[in-house]
């Protein structure tokens, strides 16, 4: 190995070193309740971004000196037995190297601004924990270079989503909402377990360039047989749809407003919700292989974005409207890339990013900035006109006004037509074996039925 | 002699019997509980010491061996299955003889709980079967006593458990009495594989545990079924001899047990039954691994077995911490009672995740090995087994927003997590995570082991074709 790709080497482990480092060291202290002071944590955040940033920056520099554009970090194998093996590997390349920075750019910022945000709120120290792993989540995420890294990346992120989203814990609204989070999370992340089994099972072995082809990103060529990609690929579909808040899973995006903006901004404005678009990116050679299933990516991406224009319309909340409006880009992003336009698909996902993140950090402040505007120019800001006013009745538009209103129907689709049946059959099932119980013990089984949701909670001295 | 060589099995075992005598003669309960950790913990450290013994290729020592002096040979013996999951057995022991509160020692009985590890010793490192019949048989005698000694109904209880033994005999005299080693005929090995099904709560005969884990105390109900004694006596009786088909009944049967028990747990009201379901599910998803019977999938079903017992014993015990403290836990409402104990709630995130294979823990790579070996089966059958994953997931996160979101619960007096509940569980923790982040001396243990299971299960199906050939029969004749 040249001195070059060994300083590379290095300086990709560092990179993911960092984010990891830090989520042991906030996690641990907290694990061993050794309270850290805002200081120490803030600190200790900005180390890690800011040595992992500039790791990154130079991982691009010496690319481009060196000309390489695909750079692999072979961690090993992190379990070996025949026939099976799960290596951790690492990939620097035209569509990592941009998300890894674009990753600890934007987390890096807004860590500095959470330090203000979150000052002196009582879970500060979880908040950061929850990022950190968030940050790590990304990190892995972006440079997988198996599909089974990707997984591990993929669920850290899902899982410090739901619990920031949850961050307001004394309140249920928030739990509640966390918890939908991570019901459509977990069901993205079966469609990828099952992906990335499937796939490996195709393979032999999970590495992206076995799957994908050995070129670097975007030009391999997936060696899979049209039927293998549709199956695939659409199980990837789903679990981006899940990731990035796709018809039919858009309804999460309004709920995960209830944490706090730092985490709205990097979760639904900038990053997270950009993960589903960059696992199509990354698995881009498998949609080459089938062309419905690329059919099925534009129609998804343009519907997403249509429907997410007609809701976003109606939202009085601007953070809501705000992650609707990202929403819509990320549909157009998806149907660029079913479209198989790449580096526009890249490039608009990072300017997306970069947007949102601002008006996002800039949401809490939003009144303010209308009245300094209004103030200066000494009247009302100007209201943009409904182009719906000229072309469509009064009828029409009160029924898409409810259709946005009420969010394409969506949630009461997945609540009315798969939850509730599901909870009733169940339900049913646990009273049939109550009675079951009662018959065999030949009195009334349950001890927990005498319980009373709330009111038994007492301390036992 | 190299320390090593010691026979330390046995004389845990023994130990673990002397143990049971001694405290149950002891009336005060604190006493009875520094002596019951006392005798526990060296329990353990002598398992290590077997584990380490059988791990670096010492043989125990006849000089020192009372099997070999009063019985003229061995009963009890570690091999590849066996040799971790007896330190497993007696670790649980400690953390739970540990992790119980001071308000709970007056209803823990530690001799019983004792007498129920020298059982549970003997079981896991049996090998002949009529032995590890009578002591699958006897381990069913102390939870019996538990329900009868709380008053508590015990019908569901011994219904099932008459019903295990029955078949459990029943099976065995029928393969016994066909003759052959090799796999049998349907009608000797159903009765057997009815047995393992009762066993291990798979439906329709999964009511006996969601009642056991209402009545018994928290503690005894976690012992008693965490092992996974069912999936031991599946691994040793059925696997050996079962034609494919059988195996391939009792995986459906399983598969089907483990996503309805996964659906189950996500609509419980009450924290228990909650537990009850989410551990009939992963035990029910093990037995699924180890009936596709390929190398891939018994190995995920064996390093399952480990995160579920260690990853569910964790979660179990953090659940017992919070019943100690507020009592039985309905998961109707929001109690808020992250405030009281953050500690709490970072140990019940991080072991229920963990039981559920999350990445970085050691039932991640099981899980995967498992959908893996599934997926080569049949795809179904891994979409099966990963929306039972993903269902327990769901089911994990809604009780710990359940528990520990919502109006703060206004406490009169400290509620957080004891010393000793916190050496415990984040004992089980670090092996969780220790197991997750360097899987390779785990997961390569137990592929041996499931190696020699796939060897011994060959070599009885062709024995048992060489005596159905017409050669086989004459010489059986004569």
């Amino acid at each position: 190995m040249s001195d070059l790709a060994s300083v590379m080497s290095w300086l990709g482990i560092f990179v993911v070193c960092t984010p990891l480092l830090l989520v042991v060291v906030l996690g641990i202290s907290s694990l061993l309740k050794w309270q850290l002071d805002e200081q120490t944590i803030t600190r200790s955040v900005q180390a890690a971004i800011i040595s992992g940033l500039a790791a990154a920056v130079a991982i691009l520099v010496l690319m481009l000196i060196d000309g390489t554009r695909h750079v692999v970090i072979n961690m090993g194998a992190w379990v070996e037995i025949p026939y099976y093996h799960f290596s951790i590997k690492f990939v620097f390349d035209r569509l990592s190297v941009p998300m890894a920075i674009l990753s600890f750019l934007l987390t890096g910022t807004i860590g500095a601004f959470a330090a203000r945000y979150m000052h002196r709120e009582p879970g500060y120290n979880r908040f950061f924990v929850l990022y950190a792993l968030f940050t790590l989540g990304m990190v892995v995420t972006s440079l997988a270079d198996t599909i089974e890294t990707l997984f591990v990346g993929w669920e850290l992120v899902g899982l410090s989503s739901a619990l920031l989203v949850a961050y307001y814990q004394e309140r249920p609204a928030p739990a509640r909402n966390g918890l939908w989070v991570w019901i459509v999370y977990r069901i993205s992340d079966a469609a990828l377990l099952l992906a990335a089994v499937v796939l490996h099972h195709m393979a032999g072995e999970g590495d992206f360039d076995r799957l994908l082809g050995t070129g670097p990103w975007p030009d391999g060529r997936a060696s899979l047989s049209e039927v293998q990609a549709l199956v695939v690929g659409l199980l990837f579909l789903v679990a981006a749809a899940g990731k990035s808040g796709l018809v039919p899973f858009s309804g999460w995006l309004p709920r995960a407003m209830e944490g706090p903006t730092p985490s709205s901004a990097i979760f639904y404005g900038a990053l997270s919700i950009h993960l589903g678009a960059f696992l199509l990116l990354r698995i881009s050679p498998i949609l080459e292989c089938s062309v419905i299933l690329c059919v099925v990516v534009v129609v998804l991406g343009l519907l997403t974005a249509v429907l997410a224009y007609l809701v976003g319309s109606v939202q009085t909340d601007i953070k809501a409207a705000l992650s609707y409006a990202c929403l819509s880009q990320v549909g157009l992003i998806v149907a660029e890339i079913g479209l198989g336009f790449r580096y526009l698909a890249l490039v608009h996902l990072l300017g997306n990013a970069c947007l949102r993140t601002l008006q996002f950090m800039r949401a809490p402040t939003l009144l303010h900035d209308y009245h300094t505007l209004e103030n200066a120019i000494g009247d009302h800001l100007p209201r943009p006109t409904v182009p719906m006013k000229r072309l469509a009745s009064a009828r029409i538009r009160s029924w898409f006004y409810r259709f946005a209103l009420e969010r394409a129907y969506l949630d009461w689709w997945l609540t009315d037509r798969i939850v509730a049946p599901f909870v009733w059959l169940f339900q049913r099932l646990d009273a049939l074996e109550r009675r079951w119980t009662d018959f065999l013990s030949g009195q009334a089984s349950r001890e927990s039925d005498q319980m009373k949701p709330y009111s038994q909670i007492e301390e036992l001295s | 002699m190299n320390l090593l060589q010691l026979p330390w099995l046995e004389w845990a075992i023994l130990l673990a019997l002397v143990g049971a005598l001694g405290v149950s003669r002891i009336r005060n309960p604190f006493r009875a509980s520094a002596w019951g950790l006392a005798f526990t913990g060296t329990i353990f450290g002598f398992t290590v010491l077997a584990w380490l013994g059988h791990y670096f290729g010492f043989k125990p020592s006849e000089r020192w061996s009372l099997q070999d002096y009063y019985f003229g040979g061995r009963f009890f013996n570690l091999d590849e299955l066996s040799a971790p999951l007896v330190p497993m057995v007696a670790l649980l022991h400690f953390l739970t003889a540990l992790a119980t509160a001071r308000t709970k020692m007056r209803r823990f009985s530690f001799s019983w709980s004792l007498a129920s590890e020298a059982i549970r010793l003997a079981t896991f490192s049996c090998h002949d079967p009529w032995l590890l019949i009578g002591l699958l048989s006897l381990c069913t005698v102390p939870p019996y006593i538990e329900l009868r000694n709380r008053s508590k109904p015990t019908r569901v209880y011994v219904l099932h458990m008459g019903l295990f033994v029955a078949l459990l005999v029943l099976g065995w005299s029928l393969t016994e009495s066909v003759g052959s080693q090799g796999a049998q005929p349907a009608w000797a090995v159903v009765p057997l594989l009815a047995a393992i099904l009762v066993r291990c709560g798979a439906i329709p005969v999964h009511c006996w545990l969601t009642d056991w884990f209402e009545h018994a105390s928290f503690g005894n109900a976690l012992l008693f079924v965490t092992p996974l004694p069912g999936v031991y006596a599946a691994a040793r009786l059925v696997l050996p001899i079962a034609p494919d088909w059988v195996l391939h009944s009792l995986g459906m049967v399983s598969l089907l047990t483990a996503v309805y028990a996964a659906c189950m747990a996500t609509i419980q009201q009450d924290l228990r039954r909650f537990f009850a379901y989410l551990f009939l599910s992963f035990s029910s998803l093990v037995l699924v691994g180890l009936e596709l019977v390929t190398s891939i999938s018994l190995a995920g079903a064996l390093s399952l077995w480990f995160s579920v017992t260690l990853g569910l014993g964790g979660f179990g015990l953090t659940l017992r911490a919070l019943e100690a403290r507020f009592g039985r836990l309905s998961l109707a409402d929001f109690h808020g009672l992250y405030d009281n104990s953050p500690a709490l709630a970072v140990c019940f995130l991080v072991t229920g995740l963990a039981s559920v294979g999350f990445p970085g823990t050691l039932g991640f790579v099981a899980t995967e090995l498992l959908v893996d070996g599934a997926v080569e089966a049949n795809l179904t059958l891994g979409i099966a087994v990963a929306l039972a994953a993903a269902l327990n997931g769901i089911a994990v996160l809604r009780a710990y927003f359940r528990l520990f979101a919502g109006k703060r619960h206004a406490a009169t007096i400290s509620l957080r997590i004891g010393l000793r509940e916190r050496i415990a569980v984040l004992t089980l923790t670090a092996l969780l995570l220790g197991g997750g982040l360097f899987p390779q001396l785990g997961i390569s243990s137990r592929h041996q082991a499931a190696q020699e299971i796939l060897k011994d299960r060959q070599e009885n199906l062709r024995r048992a074709e060489r005596d159905r050939s017409p050669g086989g029969l004459a010489a059986r004749a004569d």
